[in-house]
């Protein structure tokens, strides 16, 4: 048995850590943990809920988008506001874009190094990694000329020895199994998306006015006002370039992604075979239209059985915190739902420096939430299955393609290999589906339609003494909720049950693993020296920690607070 | 410069732009961003040419970026840079050694990746630092490879040439030390006193502003002068109010009164809303965000005052009018500030009076150090 320690987890969002148990060159056990904590929940305690929104926002820059969303529908759900149909619009654009932009720097930026191995770009042909790539797509940039001056980029970087963000890595390993063209092609798609992301996101500048951290979201609407007639609000000229970015997004999405997606993952077809996790899937539905009717479903698929999908009830979510960091509250190894949750930091761990955390007791900053008890996979994997056993006709047809191209069943989606093959369907079904609602707002403003917000419950004497609500979002890395309690005018109580909180789970007080712990089990390791397929495994999840990590505090000190006129 | 292990050549001896010659750079292209950079700076377009010409000598320097009790926003913007052809290579040429988001290397492959750069460049790296740093219970909150934020800080920020605090998090403790401030939460200058810091504000920090830092500090050889809250006067030299674009209809006495009303519509002034443009030192109004696509104001959405130090505290509640906020010590009502500049232009002039005078910091460029 050797242990192994991969901290940090790099190419993610925030600190991870994973420590491993190898047997017969295979993982026979694994504890993940987030080692980062602030506590903005706690933070959060007695500020005004309309700001909730500008404040979450930070738990993070990646997710740049999704905790405002989920904050403004759970104090629009609490005090019972209303949205205008253009702005329920432009947060589905909003929405849509982020996942397109997420996925896309995910595959390529965050995740093919675990698939792509560079050093071995550098002795593939251009004039065959073309043909290659024509093979594959019409991308009007796959030509010869362009692959051989990225290979010479390449070779210059190289020759240089000093190779920046690309040193120590398992460059060579043995389980790295494309053929050079393929590799050299991967690079030069690394780089284009690189330049991609940077012009498609400007559709959040336009509509949110920057990037990250979008700055249009209000409680009851959005702050973008909409006038054909002016040049300080959307008009014809701003729509405009939204379509066309919007364009450009599905063409990427459509020529470069998913055709190197499907080859990539041609090589490693046993890796549909690792990596299949708790085989519990959760998402919440999203896209509401102006009935409040979703375009994607939500519900939750137990134990791999895709003939049924469970309706989801709120008050199933519990969360623990037997093996993370916080003072239990007395649940006597019940989990509280997120209305009720009060934890207070309380670190048991060894003192830093250290080598390893004590698994068997509190090793963690992230908690451990479930649905009736049980560990849930969230994600566009469980997206893509809840909608597959839901019969939603796009996710359907972009299923069964790529299930077709690598001749696998849809077992196969249950997988480190689904995983990533799963979040390019999402990306691709989402990217078809944006330019629609763009074509629905433009419908409205053409009918003169101009409202962005409901304006009767903005100032605070409006609301009752009392109130709570929830808002689900479903992210690009899954189902995201927040609990808000709201007394005085104020936030009495503030939760957040995030992506990563379900996938990064630790142990809960039956011993259950999380997500990703129960995905590692199995997984092969060549040389522990060099764990290259806990990274596959693990991105494949797209982690994000400092999402995860959070705590709330319903006791905490008072504080004053100056009520502004 | 010390000698790399290299099969060729020592390419420290290249400047930075034949470097972006031999990747495919035009010298065209190579212009087109010394002038960029040379307004991102506040130089006068005549300094365009000194800029070219310095870069043309520089060598190519060590950059590593740790991040603490950040949210990765300030890497993301990183990826926004404006400039982008150029832009990514100037950040590639500056060999980024470490950047736990992009880099390819994990685990203690990673961490030894840091410390082979810190210790061959002694003294002569430049280090990014996004994110606070927790202090509380001997730095329990942020550990990355078992070791505290605060042991990390120390040894690479009190090693570094420079270092840049990103965003304001690492430039003031930022939401991590909002009020109750759980874990101790700090910037950068406060955990490594010793540090010679450049503080980038900004909830994240606008790209531009970290490009025009350190090409300014590649061209002058020396840190730009800071204001008193340790920020490059070429980018918070000014408040937004004084540049921004609807300042007209603040000395016009034209509100926004309720989101998506006429003159939220036309682009009047968002005071009332609660735009925290008058008391925040930054320049979203001149550089914008995203290629200049767009900025908060100009998309109608107030101010939140993000570049300014504690301003989770002091600029809250984010509706809250100027000068009721907590923190910004004025007696006038808002209500009374209005009437007084609805009589015109004279009155709002006496208006800023009154709000400069009132400002508890000195003005920016009294009390600047350069190292």
């Amino acid at each position: 048995m050797t242990k192994i320690v991969v901290d940090p987890i790099t190419r993610i969002e925030g600190h991870l850590r994973v420590e491993a148990e190898v047997s017969g060159g295979k993982i026979s056990n694994a504890w993940v943990s987030g080692t980062m904590f602030r506590g903005i929940e706690k933070i959060l305690k007695d500020r005004d809920p309309r700001d909730a929104w500008y404040w979450t926002q930070r738990f993070c820059g990646v997710c740049t988008t999704v905790h405002s969303i989920a904050s403004i529908r759970a104090v629009e759900d609490a005090l019972k506001i209303p949205v205008p149909p253009n702005a329920q619009l432009i947060r589905n654009i909003i929405i849509a874009i982020q996942n397109t932009q997420d996925h896309v720097i995910h595959f390529y930026h965050l995740h093919a190094l675990d698939w792509v191995d560079i050093t071995s770009a550098l002795k593939a042909d251009p004039v065959k990694t073309a043909q290659l790539a024509a093979s594959l797509s019409e991308w009007p940039n796959n030509s010869a000329t362009h692959f051989k001056a990225v290979q010479e980029k390449l070779k210059a970087f190289v020759a240089s020895g000093r190779l920046g963000p690309f040193a120590n890595a398992y460059w060579g390993h043995p389980a790295y199994k494309l053929p050079p063209e393929a590799n050299l092609m991967a690079t030069a798609h690394y780089l284009e998306a690189l330049e991609w992301q940077k012009d498609i996101i400007k559709i959040h500048a336009i509509l949110g006015s920057k990037n990250p951290h979008p700055q249009t979201f209000l409680v009851g609407g959005m702050s973008i006002p909409i006038d054909p007639d002016s040049q300080n609000a959307l008009n014809a000229d701003k729509l405009i370039e939204v379509k066309r970015l919007l364009a450009k997004a599905q063409e990427f999405v459509e020529k470069v992604y998913i055709p190197d997606l499907l080859a990539i993952a041609s090589f490693y077809k046993e890796w549909a075979g690792i990596g299949a996790g708790v085989g519990n899937y959760m998402c919440y539905p999203e896209f509401p239209d102006a009935a409040g009717n979703n375009w994607l479903p939500g519900g939750a698929i137990l134990n791999r059985d895709l003939s049924k999908v469970v309706a989801l009830d709120q008050k199933k979510i519990t969360e623990h915190v037997e093996h993370s960091w916080y003072q239990d509250a007395g649940s006597d190894g019940k989990g509280l739902h997120p209305y009720e949750g009060s934890t207070e930091p309380n670190y048991t761990g060894p003192n830093p420096p250290y080598q390893y955390l004590d698994t068997d007791k509190k090793y963690s900053w992230v908690k451990a939430p479930r649905y009736e008890e049980k560990p849930m996979e969230v994600g566009p994997l469980a997206r893509v299955l809840v909608a597959y056993a839901s019969g939603h006709k796009e996710t359907k047809g972009a299923v069964d393609l790529v299930l077709g191209k690598l001749n696998v069943p849809p077992e196969a989606l249950f997988s480190t290999l689904g995983r990533t093959g799963a979040r390019g369907v999402d990306c691709l079904v989402i990217a078809r589906q944006a330019p629609k609602w763009l074509d629905e707002l433009i419908g409205n403003i053409a009918k003169g339609d101009l409202r962005i917000h409901s304006n009767e419950k903005w100032d605070p004497a409006t609301w009752p003494a009392e109130a709570h609500g929830y808002g689900w979002h479903e992210a690009p890395r899954g189902g995201l909720g927040h609990w808000i309690k709201i007394k005085d005018q104020k936030i009495l109580n503030y939760q957040a049950v995030v992506p990563s909180t379900w996938n990064a789970s630790p142990r809960d007080a039956k011993g259950q693993a999380g997500p990703y712990e129960a995905a590692l089990l199995g997984t092969p390791v060549a040389d522990p020296e060099k764990p290259l397929e806990i990274l596959r495994t693990i991105h494949s999840f797209d982690p994000c920690l400092a999402c995860a990590v959070h705590v709330l505090d319903a006791t905490g000190r008072e504080m004053v607070r100056v009520k502004a006129s | 410069m010390s000698k790399t292990r290299t099969e060729g050549r020592d390419d420290t001896e290249f400047s930075i732009s034949r470097i972006l010659k031999e990747r495919g750079v035009s010298r065209r292209d190579f212009l087109k961003f010394c002038s960029t950079m040379t307004a991102a700076l506040a130089l006068p377009p005549s300094f365009a040419p000194s800029v070219a010409r310095a870069l043309d000598e520089v060598k190519r320097p060590t950059l590593v970026w740790l991040e603490f009790q950040g949210c990765t926003g300030d890497s993301e913007a990183l990826l926004r840079a404006a400039n982008p052809t150029v832009g990514e290579i100037v950040l590639d040429i500056l060999s980024v050694d470490y950047h736990e988001t992009i880099m390819a290397a994990a685990g203690h492959q990673a961490e030894a990746a840091l410390d082979k750069a810190i210790t061959e460049h002694k003294g002569k790296y430049i280090a990014v630092i996004e994110g606070s740093i927790p202090m509380k219970d001997g730095g329990v909150y942020g550990c990355v490879g078992g070791k505290s934020n605060l042991a990390r800080a120390r040894e690479v920020c009190g090693n570094a040439a420079a270092t840049i605090a990103i965003g304001t998090c690492a430039s003031y403790g930022g939401i991590p030390a909002a009020a109750p401030n759980p874990t101790g939460a700090v910037g950068v200058k406060e955990a490594v006193p010793g540090a010679t810091v450049i503080n980038l504000p900004g909830c994240p920090c606008n790209a531009d502003n970290l490009t025009a830092t350190i090409v300014h500090y590649l061209v002058f050889n020396k840190i730009p002068a800071l204001d008193g809250h340790g920020r490059p006067l070429f980018a918070y030299g000014k408040r937004i109010h004084d540049n921004c674009e609807r300042r007209p209809h603040f000395d016009a006495g034209q509100y926004v009164e309720a989101w998506g009303d006429d003159g939220h519509r036309r682009g009047y002034c968002l005071y009332k809303m609660g735009c925290k443009g008058p008391a925040t030192f930054h320049n979203c109004p001149t550089q914008r965000y995203n290629e200049k696509t767009a900025w908060p104001i100009g998309s109608g959405h107030p101010c939140v005052g993000c570049a300014e130090p504690q301003f989770w505290d002091v600029m809250s509640p984010m509706y809250g009018r100027l000068p009721n906020v907590p923190g910004f010590g004025i007696e006038h009502t808002a209500d009374a500030i209005g009437l007084g500049l609805a009589a015109g232009a004279a009155g709002a002039f006496v208006v800023h009076g009154a709000l400069n005078a009132m400002r508890k910091d000195k003005e920016p460029g009294e009390d600047t150090k350069e190292d």
